[in-house]
């Protein structure tokens, strides 16, 4: 296989591998994200290829495995092209029927999915309530490609971007463009990624390396992994754009220890982007020379953290330092080092390829593009969303999540892992967008977004992610190694039936002493679900600590009491 | 380079040897003190052979918020031990993991590379039957 030396072999080829497929073919495609796997899609992918195999249907039924469709509540899930058939919760004894019925362009009505408010059943993907007021800009091509096959990411327009960017733009013109559409970074911070590309691009020295930021420790957030696992060469095309941009030649994927499909996968594109010339030494014959590799993480949750994820790389463990010289201009190896999420670098093509004034028309005022929230616990529809800046958060949890399932009632939503906050119902109509989360004490954070009910007891969620980041502490500074201790024993004896009235303003004054003397933000922002959870349930927390009750029913040494009005 | 040969050892032994850990400190010539550091601060890596089944309960906040508590403390109760422990057969090593991103079937337990999804504390004999 030659290496691609120019745009026109590019394009040619692309020519090529769409003309070689039948548009109006049936193609039998099933998802093969972590969480259709964990549903069994992998039984029921086989039991699809060999049946085809032994009706000898190939010539009339395509089959193909893609990436994560997002609708994980409702998994194996199948989507019969080009139409768009959709066919939830499939097991191998439906798959004959599939089949054949695919081939004949007919519906299988009992396999459809039944919409739970009307009781309909609807066919095409694109009407189920779960999809329909999504925007899936970044996530869309995961159902249209298998993750491991380079040709099916070229026929969706896959590496356009780059070419454009590589022969038709100067590395400051994509900077401004990236710049101007008005990306922020989708792993928590929300800095303006134009910026901290300009920073790089003019630090002195060489050389300049780049990062993926692939260790997603949030729990609860799986929005990076089914990327990375779905669609790894959007990832790859965002940082090769980049590295053009910023004159780096050397970058990083470092994936989280506990994505072994993550890590396969983009393992298999790195190598496939390699053969084909788009990665690696003269991309495209522009002369412009970047490699890749892949880091696998160690277990920690602080190497999320971009100095601490640079000190792993490095080979020394995983603390982070002070940002007073910002990593854009001392990161690895006290060089010149992007950084940005699995997220952020997906948007680049998309930016490059249909401009910073389309980008910018998505979204709020100060918020551009869309987001993938992970949408997940007490929720009916459980999966990832992609949704434009500023949907309400209503509208997700009831419109796309389908609401509280059990007929229980909404009690909160957690946003920003163990850095954010919970938000009442009275906020539920606040738009979704990175400083309107900040106002009310949470954030946007990586985009876990956690449903809870009246059955969880926030004093309990305050202790649980007190207790994570207690675990995850590196230990190298005191207001966090020693304060998230303390903090956790006073929401032990909260929730032991063993508070105190002075436990509440108690810790207020060791989170003020978190907020302000920590080095890193681990420390920095631990204080936000407590804190936040007093705000808006204070109640609950007096009803521990004078009452000796636990109102949602979930701390066992209490006893259960009517709810708190 | 130290991480990833860790993990390479890690993943043939089940555990670092002391004189794995030697060779790597000779090999890379990183101080042995440095080595051990990094094999002590990371959760992947584990000091004392482990189980021949890894059992991961996941504690991520999805499966919190869905009762993981209750499968873990079921599982300790099975297995006889603690997170973070060893079965004196060595058939099992239990630890937590926070979130693998299958929340949609939380709480789930992770044995092996097998997702058990939808798990409650009832489940967990019958998960456990599956390795023995």
């Amino acid at each position: 296989m030659a290496k691609l030396k120019s745009v026109e072999e590019l394009e040619a080829l692309r020519k090529k591998i769409v003309s070689q497929r039948d548009p109006k073919k049936t193609c039998i495609t099933i998802c093969s994200g972590t969480g259709c796997h964990a549903h069994g899609s992998e039984k029921v992918a086989a039991a699809f290829r060999e049946e085809i195999a032994r009706r000898d249907l190939a010539s009339e039924v395509d089959f193909r495995v893609t990436g994560c469709h997002g609708f994980c509540e409702q998994g194996p899930l199948v989507v019969i092209k080009p139409d768009n058939v959709f066919y939830p919760g499939v097991k191998t004894r439906d798959v004959p029927a599939i089949i054949v019925n695919a081939r004949d362009k007919n519906i299988i009505q009992r396999l459809l999915f039944t919409d739970q408010k009307t009781g309909e059943k609807i066919t095409y993907e694109h009407d189920v309530p779960f999809y329909k007021k999504q925007k899936r800009l970044v996530f869309g091509n995961n159902g249209l490609i298998d993750p491991a096959v380079i040709e099916d990411y070229i026929a969706v327009g896959g590496y356009a971007a780059l070419a454009r960017a590589l022969f038709g733009m100067k590395p400051d013109a994509v900077i401004e463009e990236v710049t101007r559409a008005g990306l922020r970074g989708r792993g928590g911070g929300g800095f303006p990624t134009g910026v901290k590309w300009s920073t790089t691009r003019n630090a002195p020295g060489e050389p300049k390396y780049l990062i993926c930021n692939a260790d997603e420790g949030d729990p609860g957030a799986y929005m990076d992994r089914s990327l990375v696992e779905g669609n790894p060469h959007s990832v790859l095309e965002g940082m090769i754009i980049g590295a053009y941009a910023m004159g780096s030649h050397e970058g990083f994927v470092y994936v989280r220890n506990e994505y072994p499909l993550a890590v396969k996968n983009m393992q298999t594109a790195i190598e496939a982007a390699e053969k084909r010339g788009l990665l690696g030494k003269n991309i495209l014959g522009s002369g412009f020379d970047f490699s890749v590799r892949i880091n696998r993480g160690g277990g920690a949750f602080i190497c999320g953290e971009s100095t601490a994820l640079m000190a792993s790389l490095e080979g020394q463990v995983g603390e982070p330092r002070a940002k007073y010289v910002h990593t854009a201009v001392e990161g690895l190896w006290g060089k010149p080092t992007n950084l940005n999420n699995v997220e952020t670098w997906a948007n680049v093509p998309l930016i490059i390829n249909n401009g910073a004034d389309w980008y910018s028309q998505i979204g709020t005022r100060n918020s551009k593009g869309t987001k993938i929230f992970s949408l997940v616990g007490k929720i009916k529809n459980t999966g990832l969303v992609e949704v434009p800046m500023g949907i309400t958060l209503r509208e997700i949890i009831y419109e796309i999540g389908g609401g509280i399932p059990g007929g229980k009632k909404f009690k909160a939503v957690q946003t920003g892992g163990p850095s954010g906050g919970v938000i009442p119902e009275s906020h539920l109509d606040l738009t979704v967008d990175f400083d309107e989360l900040t106002k009310v004490g949470s954030m946007m954070g990586s985009g876990g977004m956690i449903v809870m009910d009246e059955d969880t007891c926030m004093v309990d969620m305050a202790k649980y992610f007190v207790s994570f980041l207690e675990g995850e502490s590196c230990g190298k500074c005191l207001p966090c190694r020693e304060g998230l201790q303390r903090m956790r024993e006073i929401l032990d004896r909260i929730t032991e039936g063993e508070g105190r009235n002075s436990d509440i303003r108690f810790l207020e004054e060791l989170s003020a002493t978190l907020m302000e003397t920590s080095l890193c933000a681990l420390g920095s922002t631990a204080p936000n679900p407590v804190l936040s959870t007093i705000r808006y349930f204070r109640k609950e927390y007096e009803a521990h600590i004078r009452d000796k009750k636990c109102p949602a029913g979930v701390c066992k040494k209490l006893k259960r009491a009517a709810a708190v009005k | 380079m130290l991480v990833p040969v860790l993990q390479d050892i890690q993943a043939e032994f089940r555990y670092l040897p002391r004189e794995a850990l030697e060779a790597v400190s000779r090999g890379l010539k990183i101080p042995l003190t440095r080595v051990y550091s990094v094999a002590t601060f990371f959760k992947a890596f584990s000091l004392t052979p482990r189980g021949r089944h890894q059992v991961n309960v996941c504690l991520g906040t999805a499966c919190h918020v869905r009762g993981a508590v209750n499968v873990l403390e079921k599982m300790q109760k099975a297995l006889k031990v603690k997170e973070g422990g060893t079965t004196k057969d060595m058939a099992f090593s239990l630890d937590t993991v926070n979130c693998v991103g299958a929340c949609a079937l939380g709480p789930i337990v992770i044995v092996d590379e097998n997702y058990h999804g939808q798990m409650n504390a009832d489940k967990v004999e019958k998960v456990l039957e599956n390795y023995t």
